[in-house]
């Protein structure tokens, strides 16, 4: 017991004896960015360069470009293969080092990848896929050379058509380093911990068996880094996670896969899933073919047959029986928050009313266009509203009724970059949820094909033990560590812009927002 | 327990090569010719089977387009040589209505029968035309039972065509009398007859044996029906006769007495004297329901609600294919013009005494749940039924012209095994919708935009609060 901390000491006093016989020390991981590169051979690239034979190795080209596009390695003697994806094309044209142009023998020759039609859909366009790749690997916003159209996407309404009302200078010059991005879990004065996260989004539930254990790893590394949470999913807690604990939730969902008083007293969240973005109303569903052994193992289940989360809970069915849920978890664990994960029908106001009213001290809505799991189709773009709308809503009427400021208010469900993050704050919320965002950090190309099979083809959504190997943990947490490094500096930057010394501020400020369909004259 | 409704299907796989969305371009030149491939790693083993497929190569006039469009092999091969492209016979099936998303995904339910799943997310547009511009709701607690998976064993699809009485009546021995004849159909679709744009006769009896299988109803036009069937004729159709609706041609041969007197449902087109024909075919027919054919035209809604107060029982309301109002400069949305009637029915106190079928724009299953929660009882089909039989909607179904898809080609298993798989996904996916929705009877759904959520409406309550008045487009 001697190896514990101070704070260590404390939970004596509230986790049961056997529990903390089985706490481990917690690991810190360092949120330091550091180039983590692509890990395919050919990143893909808005354009592509060709090098021709007539090409001299003169080396003009790559002590001109500041990107470092063309590589003649010490020793070698020919260039190797142009890293096109590091080019801002056009946008080089106006330079005086466009290597195409400056080249002696004109042996350069640029084209635009015809194969970026092929990438990226409206919710995730081709320029924020490449833009969230390039944030992943070097923890900047992308530089704005490479002309990526990365902030909005192409899905014609929500986010993608409101904007920022940026005053033409900010009211107050601050410094980066001036700007609190933290925000606080617990709004209530119930006597349970007052949790602070140091940006506000946290990850979503991803359970072992929809993602590998990897990916599960690397997301809570890197929330670890940047002292806020990633989520179990309802897949049951694995041990290799338990250095980690005080960055994990612990979900409850309908299935109860899992779920076991320990998993429950090690942590500092949990979190009720009653419904979920990628198909709301129908329950959790891990097709059998992902039903390893060691998927079977943790959950409890038999190997190779599609598991269902029977939708809604069978317990619950009206807010006092949410309370029952609620206070079931309060007793078993006394540190810990409680949030209450819901999806977006009509009346989702009032369902966030009703569970503020039964003691959650986190409400968070996942709207429907969202998830990164397994979901029937029809389910996806038909079922409940998309989160812009609920944000706004569920905001509005927690004001009218005197609770917002009682209760946080999480939105997920199509969160995509950090100013999709700020504009749902924005809009009303206190912080978000992402999933989706982390998976394409990882090299996710959006191919829809996570769900069935071996799963992802790319080793992130799978758990084929071939797959799984394509990435590693520590490569998976600097890729997360670095989007994050880069998100927090985007969201420092509207912020600062605004004047806000605190992210805070931005909390239900749509008076700073427009929206392109609407004549904003309010 | 009562038996459910169930149809079984087994998977019925396509005899065309599939035209996937995406597809591998190699270039070859340059080609390392690497020990380990990253041809060989592909997790769907795509590149081997393209080189089956070409080795004994059946359709000359197909490619090889089943990449699942990971990229893997593109960003692996150490020259760079691959690149994956979207497959140009993709982008163009179907028109700007019936996207090719729809005909892919048609294809997919006709050949498994199954629920269609992906993960991911979402990948489509915000909102859209149409049926896109609504999403239905669901519910956080109240579900239609607490048992098995979702509750679906007993969500109930069944509606009934016919009148409704607004209140019962009693004969002497206390006995209910005078209650209309009404068809109780396991799912709210039928077959609609097939437009003149998409003919292909020999279709009509794989039709009728699907929504035989189906327990379901098909449309089909008398005048294509023989006017004089011998006795073996007939023994042989009898048991198909409750699931056909003659449609009654004015300019077709009579369908014999013994036939039509054998089916539930006859629809008529519309007409100046269409209420004289109803009263003429009641007298002859007395039990049989009687539906009345009308264009949703400029003139539609007008009439349908005129026929409705007449007391037409039936009303079979038909947009173009793309759901539009027919022969209208800017066309209202058949679901716009389906809440119209709805809501006038109601307002008037006639809604129960008329059952509405809205035809036209029906392209996916959720437009059938989404019709129904804006006022139809029930919809029907027939596009989506070519589809599955991997038509691509080229429109030129012809005497003369070739048909790309070879549909004169298809057998009877195959054609009829397509729609029934069809069918049966629908079904399911009506389930799925309606246990989010917590919706136990699909009768319930009609008219129930409580359970549905309007993209016009939500924009004007929730960010007109915010942002001011939506701009006209």
């Amino acid at each position: 017991m001697e190896r514990f901390s101070v704070q260590e000491k404390e939970l004596r006093e509230i986790l049961p004896e056997k529990t903390l016989k089985t706490r481990v020390p917690q690991v810190q991981i360092s949120r330091e960015i550091k180039p983590a590169l692509p890990r395919y051979r050919n990143e893909i690239a808005k354009y592509i360069i060709y090098r021709s034979d007539d090409c001299i190795r003169c080396g003009k080209c790559a002590e001109l470009c500041p990107y470092h596009v063309h590589v003649l390695k010490p020793g070698y003697r020919y260039f190797a293969m142009p890293k096109s994806y590091l080019c801002t094309g056009e946008a080089c044209e106006k330079t005086d080092h466009y290597c195409i142009t400056q080249c002696p023998q004109k042996a350069l020759k640029i084209v635009k990848n015809p194969m970026i039609e092929a990438l990226g859909d409206y919710r995730w366009p081709a320029d924020m896929l490449l833009a969230t790749w390039r944030m992943a690997e070097n923890g900047e916003p992308p530089s704005p050379e490479y002309e990526y159209n990365y902030q909005v996407g192409e899905s014609g309404g929500g986010f993608d058509r409101i904007r920022f009302k940026f005053p033409e200078t900010p009211p107050v010059e601050l410094q980066d380093d001036e700007i609190d991005t933290s925000i606080l879990l617990n709004h209530r004065d119930d006597g349970r911990p007052q949790i602070q996260i140091d940006v506000p989004w946290y990850g979503g539930g991803m359970s072992f068996g929809s993602v590998s254990n990897v990916t599960q790893l690397s997301k809570v590394r890197a929330a670890t880094a940047f002292n806020t949470f990633s989520c179990s999913g309802e897949g049951g807690y694995m041990e290799r996670m338990r250095p980690y604990d005080d960055h994990m939730i612990t979900q409850v969902a309908t299935g109860l896969f899992g779920v076991r008083e320990e998993t429950i007293q090690r942590v500092r969240i949990i979190e009720f899933k009653y419904a979920q973005g990628a198909k709301p109303g129908l329950g959790g569903h891990l097709l059998g073919d992902k039903n390893t052994p060691a998927v079977a193992k943790i959950r409890e289940a038999v190997v190779g047959i599609s598991l269902f989360s029977p939708f809604p809970f069978h317990s619950v069915y009206s807010i006092e029986d949410h309370m029952k849920h609620l206070d079931w978890i309060k007793h078993i664990n006394r540190r810990a928050l409680l949030s209450t994960k819901v999806s977006t029908p009509t009346d989702v106001d009032m369902v966030a009313v009703g569970s503020y009213s039964a003691g959650t001290h986190i409400i968070h809505l996942d709207g429907g266009y969202g998830g990164t799991g397994a979901a029937p189709d029809i389910a996806k773009k038909n079922i409940a509203m998309p989160i812009e709308y609920a944000i706004a809503k569920v905001h509005k009427f927690l004001v009218d009724e005197g609770a917002r400021e009682k209760v946080v208010l999480i939105a997920s469900g199509g969160i995509r970059t950090a100013h999709d993050i700020a504009k749902a704050i924005a809009l009303g919320a206190d912080g978000v949820v992402i999933g989706t965002a982390e998976m394409i950090a990882l090299g996710c190309v959006r191919c829809s094909r996570c769900s069935a099979g071996r799963g992802c083809p790319r080793g992130i959504a799978t758990t084929d033990p071939g797959l799984v190997t394509q990435i590693d943990i520590e490569w998976g947490t600097q890729r997360l560590v670095n989007l994050y490094s880069a998100w927090r500096k985007d969201l420092i930057q509207i912020l600062k812009r605004f004047g806000m010394r605190s992210v805070r501020e931005l909390v239900g400020r749509s008076d700073l927002l427009i929206h392109l369909d609407f004549t904003n004259d309010i | 327990m009562p038996e459910k409704y169930h149809i079984k299907t087994t998977p019925v796989p396509p005899r065309l090569p599939r035209i996937g969305k995406h597809g591998i371009v190699d270039w070859r030149e340059d080609c390392a010719r690497c020990h380990n491939c990253v041809k060989k790693a592909c997790v769907y083993d795509r590149h081997r089977q393209e080189a089956a497929y070409i080795r004994n190569l059946k359709h000359s006039d197909f490619l090889f387009f089943e990449c699942m469009g990971c990229f893997s092999c593109v960003q692996n091969c150490t020259k760079d040589l691959l690149c994956l492209t979207i497959n140009s016979e993709y982008k163009k099936l179907g028109n700007h209505y019936w996207t090719p998303e729809i005909i892919h995904i048609t294809w997919q339910q006709a050949e498994t029968a199954a629920v269609p799943v992906s993960g991911a997310g979402y990948r489509g547009r915000f909102a859209g035309h149409g049926f896109d511009s609504m999403w239905t709701d669901m519910s956080e607690i109240v579900r239609p039972t607490r048992d098995g998976i979702h509750g679906r064993e007993y969500i109930s699809t069944s509606v009934d065509i016919g009148k409704k009485p607004s209140y019962l009546t009693f004969d002497s021995d206390q006995k209910i009398s005078g209650l209309p004849a009404v068809i109780d159909i396991p799912m709210p679709m039928i077959v609609d007859m097939n437009p003149a744009e998409f003919t292909l006769p020999q279709l009509e009896s794989y039709i009728v044996e699907a929504v035989k299988l189906t327990d379901l109803i098909a449309i089909v036009d008398s005048a294509k029906w023989p006017s004089a069937l011998n006795d073996n004729q007939m023994k042989s159709i009898e048991a198909y006769l409750p699931h056909i609706a003659f449609h009654l041609n004015p300019d077709a041969p009579e369908i014999p007495f013994d036939v039509v007197r054998k089916t539930r449902l006859v629809e008529i087109p519309d007409g100046d004297d269409v209420l004289s024909r109803i009263a003429e075919l009641k007298e002859k027919y007395p039990g049989l329901i009687i539906s009345v054919r009308v264009a949703l035209d400029s003139k539609g809604v007008d009439r349908t609600v005129e026929l409705s107060r007449s007391g037409v029982e039936v009303i079979h309301t038909v947009a173009d294919f793309n759901g539009d109002e027919i022969g209208v400069e800017s066309p209202g949305f058949i679901k716009d013009m389906i809440r119209e009637i709805h809501t006038t029915l109601i307002k008037e106190g006639i809604r129960d005494e008329v059952t509405i079928i809205a035809s036209g724009g029906f392209a996916l299953p959720e437009h059938m749940a989404k019709g129904l929660l804006c006022g139809a009882d029930l919809i029907s089909i027939y596009l989506p039924l070519m589809i599955a039989l991997e038509c691509r909607l080229c429109s030129s179904c012809r005497p003369g012209l070739i048909c790309p898809a070879r549909l004169e080609d298809i057998n009877f298993a195959y054609g009829v095994g397509r729609m029934r798989n069809l069918i049966a996904a629908w079904h399911l996916q009506l389930i799925e919708l309606m246990g989010a929705m917590g919706m136990r009877e699909a009768r319930r759904l009609r008219g129930d935009v409580g359970r549905a959520m309007f993209f016009e409406q939500l924009e004007e309550e929730i960010f007109g609060t915010l942002f001011g008045s939506r701009k006209r487009a």
